[in-house]
């Protein structure tokens, strides 16, 4: 297989809204700042590939639009995947695995103010016999919470703590969203949402667009003096109804996280994507990472949360701390689905 | 690339207007199920699956390859979802063809479903975007100023399109898993409504249920077959919406596609070289049009080889032998479609509608406003 790194990084910080801004305006700024950072332009780019959904914008294609925000003139090798920006870059990876180009470019892109997000995210259910439940993003995750809490894995009061650090975390993070320091014990007074879901459990909702250039081999070593080589990356699906699965656990990060390589050795940092503090827990576990390892120092989806983005953030971030210096092994991850069901991880390293 | 990759496995449903016999998880494991046993495989010989479709707003269902997974077996696997617009069954083909030539998986199930009759596509595709005219005249209403621009340009026989549905339909009648089968003469076509001029009803393609599969493997797996079908080129392009100097009838995206899989299969001479296409055709005068996008034919000409019945199973360069997009439109698997029975004819495994002999094959599809392309070539030899 040939070596992939990631060599540059680029996002807008994510807001609660981003007004006025289309497609081509989320994405130009993101994709020319990254490859502005290596001294590159489209022209130097042998594939480009997107991650979007169209039931954030509500129209068909939002991502035919997006491609008007790069000089794709002449005509550009692309391609788009309707998952989160992170799965962008497996295709990309993928793709540079073929040889006969060297440089990729990705990029996301999602607007979460648009429309009601816990609502739509109900539309990723079965149309037949779940979907009229009205089974929303929140009440799916509170399931699973309380499942962790009625097997004993975690309490409240563990939740809290996850949203404190991540939010603590953040402060040094000019991009996210909500940070400072919060306690644990005004966070266990909050109402309930959807029982035991506090506010404070559940993610901000964001704005934001990122984009990330993949260079193979030595392009990678003339781009950077350190890149963030993807040593491994897997993927991985589980049964989509709820009640087939053990929620407390994740077999599908488990399993990625395995083929990626994660446990071969020590992990520095790890950005994981867990939209909910009982999430992390659950992820933490399944991949094998102790309490050694810094989870989510730019305070993870607790702190910044744009649907599409989220994940290609955290490989953004995670590549970054291998980039300067800061970490050698990182873990990225992405997630995708209702609680947990599909997750992607990488293992990335410096030398 | 690090390994070659072979089609072993082609499934498909039989597409119809409405298959209610059948839930959506139903049509695409159909399909794969079929796909399987023709590759002499089960569920368990698969390492992963890439699953494409159009816009999620069709069915209602966001990200349907969760909901699906199960369908597919793909619990413990990765399943990974392309999405192109129309091109999207040709591009999910191609990302599973670099997972095997890319040396990611050796044994890869693709597939690309549209269940029109759950789905409400004419209101998925004419949404109020704000600061542009909605545009609620659907996909015909878009490509019909392209037409009649086209023949402006070529100064092309005014019965060309029609000719080319009542070719594509005879074809159809070949194919028992076509959705129209219609015995059609020219008179009957002209006589047909109207629609979008120069569209006529009998010009344009249905709306479907189906679903296609396919079994894409690594070399040391390709003996399992007698006849694989292997991938010698494939490309994507995409172009903008707008650019000065934008030509939606001859595009440049699907001029450079098109020269890429001839790059790489090695190609100088298209008619010649390659023995029948499958070419994403929905409204019948892009037919013409892709013929010369494809280099088939000299600018301006390609109307000519379908006039002269060059397109037809005997012809010169036939296309469309399963019937093509005319006869079965389910969106999202049109692409793949295409793909799938280009490698069906290299295999010789195209029953009724086999061209004689047919060793290189290639299979197309396109997108969005003609801003996206998908070629593959696929060949009986190594």
């Amino acid at each position: 297989m040939r070596d992939v790194a990631i060599v540059s990084f680029s996002q807008l910080p994510s807001v609660k809204a981003i007004d006025a801004a289309d497609e081509p305006e989320l994405v130009q700024p993101v994709t020319s700042d990254a490859m502005k950072q290596i001294g590159l332009t489209q022209d130097d780019i042998g594939f480009t590939c997107s991650g979007s959904t169209d039931y954030l914008p509500g129209r068909p294609f939002s991502f035919v639009a997006a491609v008007d925000g790069l000089k794709a003139c002449p005509p550009i090798r692309e391609s788009h995947v309707e998952m989160d920006g992170a799965f962008a870059l497996y295709e990309a990876w993928v793709r540079l695995m073929h040889g006969d180009i060297d440089t990729a470019l990705v990029f996301s892109f999602g607007k979460s103010s648009l429309g009601p997000v816990p609502a739509i995210l109900n539309l990723q259910n079965d149309p037949y016999y779940v979907q009229p439940l009205g089974l929303d993003a929140i009440s799916a995750a509170a399931l699973q919470a309380q499942a962790m809490i009625d097997a004993r894995k975690a309490t409240e009061r563990d939740f809290a703590a996850v949203v404190a650090r991540n939010r603590k975390n953040a402060i040094d993070n000019p991009n996210a969203q909500i940070k400072g320091d919060f306690s644990v014990d005004e966070m266990l007074d909050e109402p309930y949402i959807s029982s035991p879901l506090r506010r404070s459990f559940c993610p901000p909702l964001s704005d934001s667009a990122a984009a990330i250039v993949l260079a193979a081999g030595d392009r990678a070593k003339e781009l950077v003096k350190r890149p963030a080589w993807i040593r491994g990356i897997d993927h991985r699906t589980e049964p989509h109804a709820l009640g087939q699965r053990d929620l407390t656990t994740s077999q599908s990060a488990k399993l990625a996280a395995e083929k990626a390589g994660v446990g071969r050795n020590k992990i520095d940092v790890a950005e994981l994507h867990a939209p909910f503090a009982h999430q992390e827990l659950i992820l933490k576990e399944a991949m094998g990472l102790g309490n050694e390892v810094n989870v989510n120092p730019s305070g993870g989806a607790l702190a910044a949360n744009s649907l599409m983005t989220a994940g290609l953030i955290r490989f953004g971030e995670a590549a970054n701390r291998v980039l300067s210096g800061d970490a050698d092994r990182a873990v990225a991850h992405t997630t995708n689905g209702v609680c947990l069901q599909h997750n992607l991880v990488a293992v990335l390293e410096g030398e | 690339m690090a390994e070659h990759c072979a089609v072993i496995g082609i499934g498909q449903t039989k597409h119809r207007e409405s298959r209610r016999d059948l839930s959506i998880p139903g049509l695409v494991r159909d399909a794969a199920i079929r796909a399987l046993q023709d590759a002499d495989m089960t569920w368990k010989d698969i390492d992963s699956i890439v699953i494409g479709t159009a816009p999620d707003m069709f069915e209602g269902v966001m990200m349907p390859e969760l909901w699906l997974a199960d369908a597919l077996g793909a619990a413990g696997k990765p399943i990974f979802r392309v999405h192109t617009a129309g091109s999207v069954g040709g591009s999910t083909a191609v990302v599973a063809s670099h997972l095997v030539q890319g040396g990611v998986h050796e044994k890869v199930l693709t597939l690309a479903f549209e269940k029109q009759s759950e789905a409400n596509a004419m209101w998925a595709l004419s949404p109020a975007i704000p600061f542009q005219p909605q545009l609620v005249a659907g996909a015909g209403g878009y490509f019909a100023p392209l037409i009649r621009s086209y023949i402006r340009r070529s100064d092309a026989h005014r019965d060309t399109g029609c000719m080319v549905a009542v070719k594509d339909r005879q074809h159809g009648l070949l194919n028992p898993n076509a959705h129209l089968h219609l015995d059609q003469t020219l008179e009957q076509v002209k006589a047909s409504p109207m629609l979008w001029d120069p569209i006529r009803y009998s010009e344009t393609c249905p709306s479907s249920d189906g679903a296609v599969a396919m079994v894409l493997v690594s070399d040391k797996h390709a003996n399992r077959v007698k006849n694989p079908a292997w991938v010698k080129g494939t490309s994507v392009r995409t172009e903008r919406t707008f650019f000065a100097g934008r030509d939606q009838v001859n595009p440049a995206a699907g001029k450079l596609c098109a020269k890429d899989v001839y790059d790489e299969a090695g190609i100088t001479n298209p008619v010649k070289e390659i023995d029948c296409a499958e070419v994403y055709v929905p409204f019948s005068w892009f037919e013409p049009m892709w013929l010369e996008n494809l280099g088939f034919a000299e600018e301006g000409e390609g109307w000519k080889m379908t006039m002269e019945g060059k397109t037809k199973i005997g012809g010169e360069m036939p296309l469309n032998m399963s019937g093509g997009v005319m006869c079965t439109n389910p969106i999202g698997a049109s692409g793949m479609l295409r793909f799938a029975e280009a490698a069906r004819q290299v295999r010789g495994t195209a029953e009724q509608h086999q061209v004689d002999g047919a060793k290189v094959a290639l299979g197309h599809a396109y997108g969005g406003g003609s801003q996206f392309f998908a070629v593959w070539i696929v060949s009986s030899e190594r």
